[in-house]
């Protein structure tokens, strides 16, 4: 018995020390310097708070922040009732099912960075044609170009890849769903409005909870989207919070400031999920 | 739904849509056949002649399989190492929940989910250039740190389900836990692994900002990475460009093309966990 306790002991150790030394130590020092004006090399000093009030007073910083958010929440929503639509619509009884929903969940295995590069050709090159051709004003230029409309580009490419993922998530819910209950409601008379909103959409919510958590946490670190599409251009009107912090760590000497930027940045991904769980976990009980 | 009647409706939909999928890698691949002239013409059309120059040309400028080999080096080692400790891991928790330690053990590994990477990725990069650890072998194994939250969740989840019966049995034959592992819990978790190979495969092998901080020495670039290296030296020869950009993505695209539905079933299997 001391024997099995020991193996399973030994069984976890090493992943353990493996973790701690190379996650858990990293996150402590980034903590730690954020207290210091560190830039990376040299010596430092300690600072106590003054890097995290000076994130607070950064128009870049908040800038990051507020584009960062807006992304996130526009992309998550989209995402969400496209991926629901589609997952609806392949769980129909419909021709080709497997080659489309093969087809959808393509974007899936694709490199992030590598779709933005293409779809960038497409917003410097197609699309501004195809808006000359048809004369629609906002398409006739390039949208990556303009600092008001960059974020829509990243967006599209965000919903375009991100969606198969949901969709596959929304179709593994709906398989949970017992045909019998739909064929109640149509003895009592349901229209498919009703049996949407009744008994669809109740019964998969667990998994729209999950969907919403999980993608607004991946969109509020987006990273390399804007790095292939913009590069946080133009000036700095697309530049993602993971952005900055590896611009400002790396290339600005602002290791401290950025730490504290980055354990701030920390605090807001739990906060959120925690409120989203909350609130929707609510929604799901009714 | 109303009986077996095929809803063309719906299906003229779906295929709408997915041509919107399709769009971006038909441009992809007809451009990457394409010369620079004919890039003035009709974006639509198909390519006068299918010369594979383009290839060329990218292969010698990018050092293509330099890439290919880097991105397979370090995809296959980190499945393995993951693969070969995450399970085991999981199963030494899952096995013990009930002691404070690996309990403790269990939601300390898990809550690194909640950790966005640029918070330790300043300290992380300092500490593997320190260690000599800023190359692709260095790269698979924080790879598998990385991943272990989620993998320790899914796999913990599994072995629940797995009877404790076989394990007694076995012992009650003389088995020592090592040999429990190995020979009944490892082959057992099959599904499993496959699960996490696919994910962990797909994560390694796409992986963009941890190769980008981690590796200092550009003939250790991986596919993506490359990609970025060389959008300078790419400027507007979209031609050569989208050739490179085939090339990196056209492994998993093949292998997605023969076991798309073992994957989607995978994939599948992960998310209900």
């Amino acid at each position: 018995m001391v024997n099995k306790k020991r193996t399973f002991m030994i069984m976890v150790i090493p992943a353990f020390l493996l973790f701690f030394t190379f996650h858990t130590y990293p996150v402590i020092q980034g903590i730690f310097y954020s207290f210091t004006d560190y830039k990376g090399y040299g010596t430092w000093d300690f600072v106590g708070l003054s890097n995290y009030l000076n994130v607070f007073q950064d128009g870049r910083a908040l800038g990051a922040y507020g584009f960062t958010f807006q992304f996130a929440i526009v992309s998550t929503v989209l995402v969400n009732i496209i991926s629901l639509l589609i997952a609806i619509g392949l769980n129909a009884n419909i021709k080709f099912r497997k080659t489309l929903r093969a087809t959808y969940f393509l974007p899936y295995i694709l490199s992030v960075l590598i779709v933005g590069y293409i779809f960038k050709f497409m917003f410097t090159h197609l699309l501004p044609e195809i808006g000359q051709l048809l004369n629609i004003e906002f398409l006739s230029s390039n949208i990556l170009g303009s600092p008001d409309l960059a974020w829509i580009g990243i967006v599209i490419v965000a919903v375009w890849q991100s969606t198969a993922f949901n969709t596959l998530l929304y179709l593994a819910g709906l398989s949970t769903i017992d045909q019998q209950v739909y064929e109640a409601a149509d003895i009592d008379g349901a229209g498919p409005w009703a049996k949407f909103w009744k008994i669809t959409f109740p019964l998969v919510a667990p998994f729209f909870t999950i969907n919403m958590v999980v993608a607004m946490k991946n969109f509020l670190m987006a990273f390399d989207q804007i790095v292939a599409l913009t590069g946080g251009g133009p000036g700095q009107a697309t530049e993602s919070i993971s952005l900055l912090i590896y611009r400002g760590g790396f290339q600005g000497g602002e290791f401290a400031y950025q730490s504290a930027n980055a354990v701030i940045y920390f605090i807001v991904i739990v906060a959120i999920s925690i409120i989203q769980l909350r609130v929707l976990e609510r929604r799901e009980v009714k | 739904m109303v009986g077996n009647k095929i809803n063309w409706k719906i299906t003229t939909l779906l295929i709408l849509g997915g041509l919107f999928i399709i769009l971006p890698l038909y441009l992809t691949i007809t451009i990457a056949f394409k010369t620079p002239q004919e890039m003035s013409g009709n974006l639509f059309a198909l390519p006068e002649s299918w010369s594979i120059q383009n290839f060329l040309d990218a292969i010698e400028m990018t050092n293509f399989f330099q890439a290919l080999g880097n991105s397979v080096f370090v995809t296959v080692i980190t499945v393995v190492l993951v693969l070969l400790t995450h399970s085991l891991v999981a199963y030494a928790i899952a096995r013990n929940m009930h002691k404070k330690f690996y309990k403790f053990l269990y939601f300390y590994f898990i809550s690194a989910m909640f950790i966005p990477f640029p918070i330790i990725m300043l300290p992380l990069v300092k500490q593997t250039a320190m260690w000599g650890m800023d190359n692709i072998i260095g790269l698979a194994i924080l790879n598998a740190v990385m991943q272990l939250a989620f993998n320790v969740f899914i796999y913990v989840g599994f072995v629940k389900t797995i009877p404790k019966e076989l394990e007694e049995a076995a012992i009650i034959d003389g088995a020592s836990t090592w040999q429990v592992f190995w020979k009944i819990i490892f082959p057992l978790m099959k599904p499993m692994h496959a699960t996490v190979a696919i994910l962990t495969a797909l994560a390694a092998w796409n992986d963009f900002m941890l190769p980008l901080v981690i590796l200092s020495d550009s003939s250790q670039y991986t596919l993506p990475l490359v990609q970025y290296a060389f959008q300078g030296q790419f400027s507007t020869d979209y031609n050569l460009a989208f050739a490179s950009y085939l090339m990196a993505m056209l492994p998993m695209i093949l292998i997605y093309i023969f076991a798309q539905k073992w994957i989607i079933g995978g994939v599948m299997r992960g998310s209900i966990k």
